[in-house]
């Protein structure tokens, strides 16, 4: 009996050695957000070489600036698409938003706080709704978001219009309560005497909160698991509906900061705001490491893909290239990310099957 | 060695009326009812496709029944989710194991009912605690994990029925359903999974286990259940029931003697 014991233990060192020299490899390729590290140091360090603009004090608060809003939403739309989920309606949102505040404070006069806390309560509406329709009827969220999508796109031009009788909103700087609502969603601060915006602080904020609330959290556990098997999660006794209402809500609570910032930061709001930037967030996300089929992703990398983006995009300016060469390079990298994951979800899922 | 449980007079844990399943026009299960009482083994026997899945599905809260009553302690129960069951103390290894491939080990052990440390808003999955019973869980079944943050695709099959069938025994408070879980296992580990079955029983839980095994049902069984094409053949107790008798009914009795007959007829000329 012993001598069996010994046997297999010892079969199970040599088992165990073979693992190790693979483990540092596997523990790396794991990690959602090394490509997008690597990424992001590499063009940060193209850039840099090249111009001095890029790498100046006031080039490092450009590009953040861009990075900063589109970042808040990457890495809602990382938690999404980790959860198994898309959301279409997202780019348009913070048009919505941004329209229900410039409107709400000046068309009906309110205090710009009453027309921030009514956007909010819209946002959380929408997003609720497109859980629930998901959720309900199975469809891929995909088609329902698009859905969404083209139904806001008209209200906005459709509301706008009859509000304005343009598609524009103006004035907002002008409601009652702007001071405060500019102090905290579109001022600056000082860092060695170069003015930063304050979005990039609510981007850093929005970063740590998500991937604390994915790693650590009950919630983010569920998040995974729903993504990475929804009938599976349900089974075990996770609420997996909950969990994909939850998502869509925070995508659209997340549009409702950037509409926010952006309608105080501007002072007027298109009716075309937003649109086609949800793809640039799926984009940000997926080059941050997450899996177009769910169950795999992080928000730190979705926010160095959204730094990668205002990288290459404040730098393609610096540099005076043509502006079509920042979509050359973004599908480039999109490749390049997407390619990447696939070799870690075969090493991760595949390997043993 | 059960007898002293199974003599008992009270009410049995589950029980089963006259339950029936439909999916649209296909019925996968009709008028089956059995009990699982305390402390004693319902085995779950059938062919492919005869409806066991289905029946443990709808005692895990996963299929609401399409007729019959479910008897929870005497009480008819409706569980309208799989968390419904589990806050029963209702614990199940579904044949699919119900995994998810991409997460680690630690995280689809305490999938669902995660333990949480730290106050209001900043309560959080207790990782460390997770990390720690899931090895020791582990350690228990004979599976030696190296790193519980390994992702589960990358166990092989047998080490992944260990978990699905530990993380239930960890969780199954009171009733443990085990959908052929000794499938993958080879046989030093079957056989610790037919130990825990026992031991489970032991403690007092009521066990449902579905195998094609008449050589695990046997040993372990308090109760037979025979399932075709979703009908129920019987409901036997141990006494009224050889391993033979066992053996011949699953495979179908007179099929076996034909197939036996033809076996045995000389084929070459
Ligand atoms: N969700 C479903 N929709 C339609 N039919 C189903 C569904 N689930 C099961 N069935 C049908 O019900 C029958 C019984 O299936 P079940 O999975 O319960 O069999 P089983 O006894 O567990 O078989 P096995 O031994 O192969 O696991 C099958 O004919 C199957 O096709
Ligand atoms: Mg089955």
């Amino acid at each position: 009996m012993s001598t069996t014991q010994e046997a297999s233990a010892g079969r199970r060192a040599r088992a165990d050695e073979r693992v190790a020299a693979v483990g540092l490899w596997r523990r790396l390729l794991v990690k959602p957000e090394l490509g997008s590290l690597i990424g992001a140091v590499v063009i940060l360090a193209f850039f840099s070489l090249q111009s001095d603009v890029f790498r100046s004090l006031g080039g490092v608060a450009n590009w953040l600036d861009v990075a900063s809003t589109l970042g808040i939403m990457a890495v809602a739309v990382a938690l999404l698409m980790i959860g198994g989920h898309f959301d279409l309606s997202a780019g348009v949102m913070t048009g919505t938003t941004a329209l229900t505040v410039g409107i709400v404070a000046v068309r009906l006069d309110q205090n710009i706080w009453v027309a921030i806390a009514a956007a909010l309560v819209l946002a959380l509406a929408v997003g609720f709704l497109n859980g629930w329709l998901v959720t309900r009827t199975g469809l891929p969220s995909f088609i329902i978001t698009l859905g969404t999508f083209l139904m806001l796109q008209g209200l906005n031009l459709g509301l706008t219009k009859l509000f304005t009788g343009t598609v524009i909103v103006r004035g907002i700087a002008d409601a009652p309560g702007y001071h405060s609502a500019e102090l905290l969603l579109a001022s600056t601060i000082s860092v060695f005497g170069q003015p930063f915006r304050v979005a990039i602080v609510w981007w850093l904020l929005a970063t740590a909160v998500a991937s604390w609330v994915l790693l650590k959290t009950r919630f983010g556990n569920w998040v995974f698991a729903t993504g990475g098997d929804e009938v599976a999660s349900r089974n075990v006794g996770v609420p997996a509906q909950r969990t994909t209402i939850v998502l869509f809500m925070t995508t659209a609570g997340a549009a409702w900061l950037v509409g926010s910032i952006s309608a105080v930061r501007l002072t007027s709001v298109q009716a075309n705001a937003g649109t086609g930037q949800e793809l640039i967030y799926i984009v940000a996300a997926v080059i941050g490491g997450c899996l177009l089929t769910g169950g795999f992703g992080s928000a730190i990398g979705a926010a160095l893909g959204a730094l990668v983006f205002g990288m290459t995009q404040q730098g393609i300016v610096y540099l005076n290239w043509d502006a079509d060469w920042f979509y050359f390079f973004l599908g480039a990298m999109l490749l390049l990310a997407v390619l990447t994951n696939r070799l870690v979800r075969r090493y991760a899922e595949a390997a043993r099957r | 060695m059960s007898a002293a449980a199974g003599d008992r007079p009270d009410v049995p844990l589950l029980e089963l009326r006259g339950i029936g399943k439909d999916f649209g026009s296909v019925i996968a299960l009709d008028d089956i009812s059995t009990t699982v009482r305390a402390g004693q083994v319902t085995c779950v026997l059938g062919d492919n496709g005869a409806g066991k899945s289905t029946l443990i599905k709808v005692l895990s809260g996963v299929h609401r029944p399409t007729r019959g009553e479910l008897l929870l302690d005497g009480q008819p129960v409706n569980f309208g989710a799989p968390r419904e069951a589990l806050d029963a103390g209702i614990a199940t290894v579904f044949q699919d194991l119900a995994m998810i491939p991409l997460l680690a080990i630690w995280r689809n052990f305490f999938l669902g009912s995660e333990p949480t440390t730290g106050w209001g808003p900043f309560r959080r999955f207790d990782s460390a605690q997770a990390k720690e019973i899931t090895r020791r869980e582990l350690g228990a079944m004979g599976i030696d994990i190296r790193d519980p943050d390994q992702p589960v695709g990358t166990l092989s099959g047998g080490e992944r029925q260990s978990v699905a069938i530990a993380r239930a025994v960890h969780f199954g408070a009171r009733v443990l359903i085990l959908d052929e879980p000794t499938s993958a296992l080879g046989v030093k580990q079957a056989g610790v999974v037919l130990r825990y079955i026992a031991q489970a029983r032991d403690r007092g839980l009521g066990v449902v286990f579905i195998t094609h095994n008449p050589h695990h049902a046997h040993p372990v069984g308090d109760r037979f259940l025979l399932l075709n094409r979703g009908r129920s053949m019987g409901d036997f107790a141990k006494g009224e029931l050889s391993r033979e008798e066992l053996t011949a009914m699953m495979a179908g009795g007179d099929e076996l003697t034909e197939l036996a007959e033809e076996l045995e007829r000389p084929t070459g000329r």
